[in-house]
């Protein structure tokens, strides 16, 4: 089903069960976080995993999904789902916007102009008045799912998270593995020659990127409902980092290596806060050990290892 | 008083002024960064990093040593500049044979070790740097005062970027360097040793840095994130000015900056992003940039 191979239903089964029976041992909002970042870096790793193109911009359709989200839940009260969904389409249209813009460079400088891109979102968030500046929006209620499902409740909120999560996972194994994402893979390997076997490549690396930004978009606006708060951090370039961070630690185009990388970054900086700026240190000193010495990640390590598909 | 279009003219000069200077210090960054990408293949995310740690030689120098601000205008950048061929032959030289991609994040992570460190040593508030007294008080130029340390810094900046383009283009060393950015293995063959010479270029680039970091040091408070308010907005300069051509750098950031200056003047909302819409603009119509050579 959906194209898993057998160590990848293997580990699906795992990462479900893991999912199922967290939350009765550790704190249910710290694996929202967790789930939350873990959806974030897979559709991060859907663009630089299968793609092969960089994007460090990635905190602007995550933060503008998580302020639409906020802001639909805050003053119009909408439907939690309706709410999330309106999160994602932002991400979807303004990764059109900026995607348009940016796949007409590849490499090193694609990941510039996003990272320029981004910068200019964030500078758009700064001065807009709806997102409440530097307060960013707070006290967003959680609301009701489907009308009548309260989610105040933590647990209640778990599972949305969890099912959410779960079908971006299924949703992106899915691209993956379809005719569309082979051809992806094709432009990550060999452009020019995808090219001339006829696939216009710039349209599929659009759709790809605008997929992405959707899933992103999803991801940043449940942020927010959990959370309760929007605020620049989310649409700030520490943000980006992180997230390739992750993705890199737990596996640069695997299927299950963002979840895991999501997993140790959210835990690190969990267990870590009171440490201060040392985080970013020892954020630093991962990003660097990664790209010398690590380049698989954890998960692409254990594959290669044991000679698995995950 | 003059009044054009409408705006009094001290008003108009004085935003000039600063656009200028922030011009001079993208003109300045971007070119580190064009030289070094020229030669490494790597686009140098720490360089904003650098730049700060050149502003906190200077203070550190001026604060433990006694060290005044011209001596540091020179040692500041030796210093850093050793630091940066360290970094280069222990740690960023192991990655040439990899995708760009891989440079960019290691030396992301680079600048995140070093604005991290310094923010535990120092904060996050900002140290004052004070003006030498020979740069102290203001000229009056007719038409408005100019303070004079800022007029120092466009000026220096100049000449610094011009002697740059000077080496490069005009004396044989640069011919060298020119020649190895195109083909190294050709000019290895003629027995000039490139992997010091790259090494030297990354320590050249960063010395860059540092001086412009230095020339902020009075200006910007001295504070960890000073390099990475800047290197966003130097990441769009050079995808504005393409990274083939050195004057091609120069005038890209300092244009860049009379135009963000006019903004603030005209329309002061949109001064932070008007340099990512002119990034928007070219990419529309000049994809390779204004002084880029199609790949």
């Amino acid at each position: 089903m959906f194209g898993f191979s057998r160590s990848q239903s293997i580990a699906f089964v795992i990462m479900v069960a893991i999912i199922v029976i967290s939350p009765y041992v550790l704190y249910p909002v710290f694996l929202m976080r967790v789930l939350c970042a873990a959806l974030f870096a897979c559709a991060f790793n859907l663009m630089l995993g299968y793609v092969g193109l960089l994007s460090f911009g990635h905190a602007a359709y995550y933060g503008m999904g998580a302020y639409v989200t906020a802001w639909t839940m805050k003053f119009w009260h909408l439907d939690a789902s309706i709410a999330i969904l309106l999160g994602g389409l932002t991400g979807a249209a303004l990764g059109l916007a900026l995607g348009y813009l940016a796949i007409r460079r590849s490499g090193i400088y694609f990941a510039m102009i996003t990272l320029a891109l981004a910068q200019m979102v964030y500078f758009f968030c700064l001065e807009a008045p709806f997102t409440g500046g530097e307060d960013g929006i707070q006290q967003v209620p959680r609301g009701h799912l489907f009308g009548f499902i309260d989610l105040s409740n933590d647990m209640t909120m778990y599972w949305l998270v969890a099912a959410i999560f779960v079908g971006g996972f299924l949703l992106i194994h899915r691209i993956i593995h379809s005719p569309f994402g082979q051809v992806l893979k094709g432009i990550r390997e060999n452009e020019p020659r995808a090219t001339s076997l006829g696939y216009r490549t710039d349209d599929y690396k659009l759709i790809a990127f605008v997929l992405s930004c959707f899933l992103t978009g999803i991801a940043g606006g449940t942020k927010s409902l959990v959370f309760g708060i929007a605020t620049l951090t989310d649409v700030h370039y520490s943000t980006s980092g992180e997230v390739v961070l992750t993705t890199l630690l737990g596996g640069l185009g695997t299927v299950f290596g963002p979840a895991m990388g999501a997993v140790i970054v959210t835990a690190m900086e969990n267990y870590l806060a009171q440490a201060g700026a040392w985080v970013t240190v020892i954020q630093g000193v991962i990003f660097m050990v990664c790209v010398l010495a690590f380049r698989r990640g954890v998960i692409g390590e254990i594959a290669n290892w044991r000679k698995l598909e995950l | 008083m003059i009044m054009i279009f409408g705006i009094p003219g001290p008003l108009l000069f004085g935003q000039l002024l600063l656009g200028l200077i922030n011009g001079a210090f993208y003109a300045m960054l971007s070119l580190g960064l064009a030289v070094i990408f020229g030669m490494l293949n790597i686009i140098n995310f720490a360089h904003g990093a650098l730049f700060m740690m050149g502003a906190f030689v200077a203070w550190g120098l001026l604060n433990y040593a006694d060290i005044g601000y011209f001596p540091a205008l020179i040692l500041a950048p030796i210093i850093v500049g050793v630091f940066g061929v360290l970094l280069e032959k222990t740690i960023i030289s192991r990655l040439y044979k990899l995708d760009h991609l891989y440079g960019l994040l290691l030396t992301f992570g680079l600048s995140l070790v070093i604005e991290g460190l310094f923010r535990n040593g120092y904060g996050s508030s900002g140290m004052p740097y004070r003006i030498p007294d020979v740069l102290q008080g203001a000229t009056d130029l007719g038409f408005m005062f100019m303070p004079n340390y800022r007029g120092w810094v466009v000026l220096a900046a100049l000449v610094v970027c011009l002697s740059t383009w000077a080496i490069i283009e005009k004396t044989s060393l640069g011919a060298t360097l020119r020649a190895a950015t195109e083909n190294a293995p050709l000019v290895q063959a003629f027995g000039v040793n490139v992997p010091r010479l790259i090494t030297l270029t990354y320590g050249a680039g960063i010395g860059l840095a540092a001086f412009a970091g230095v020339l902020a040091a009075p200006i910007y408070s001295v504070n960890p994130n000073m390099g990475s308010n800047f290197i966003n907005t130097v990441f769009a300069v050079v995808v504005i000015g393409g990274m083939g051509s050195i004057m091609g750098s120069i005038v890209t950031g300092f244009g860049l900056g009379i135009v963000e200056g006019l903004t603030k003047v005209f329309y002061p909302q949109a001064s932070a992003t008007v340099v990512f819409v002119v990034m928007v603009i070219v990419l529309l119509t000049r994809p390779h940039g204004l002084f880029g050579k199609a790949a």
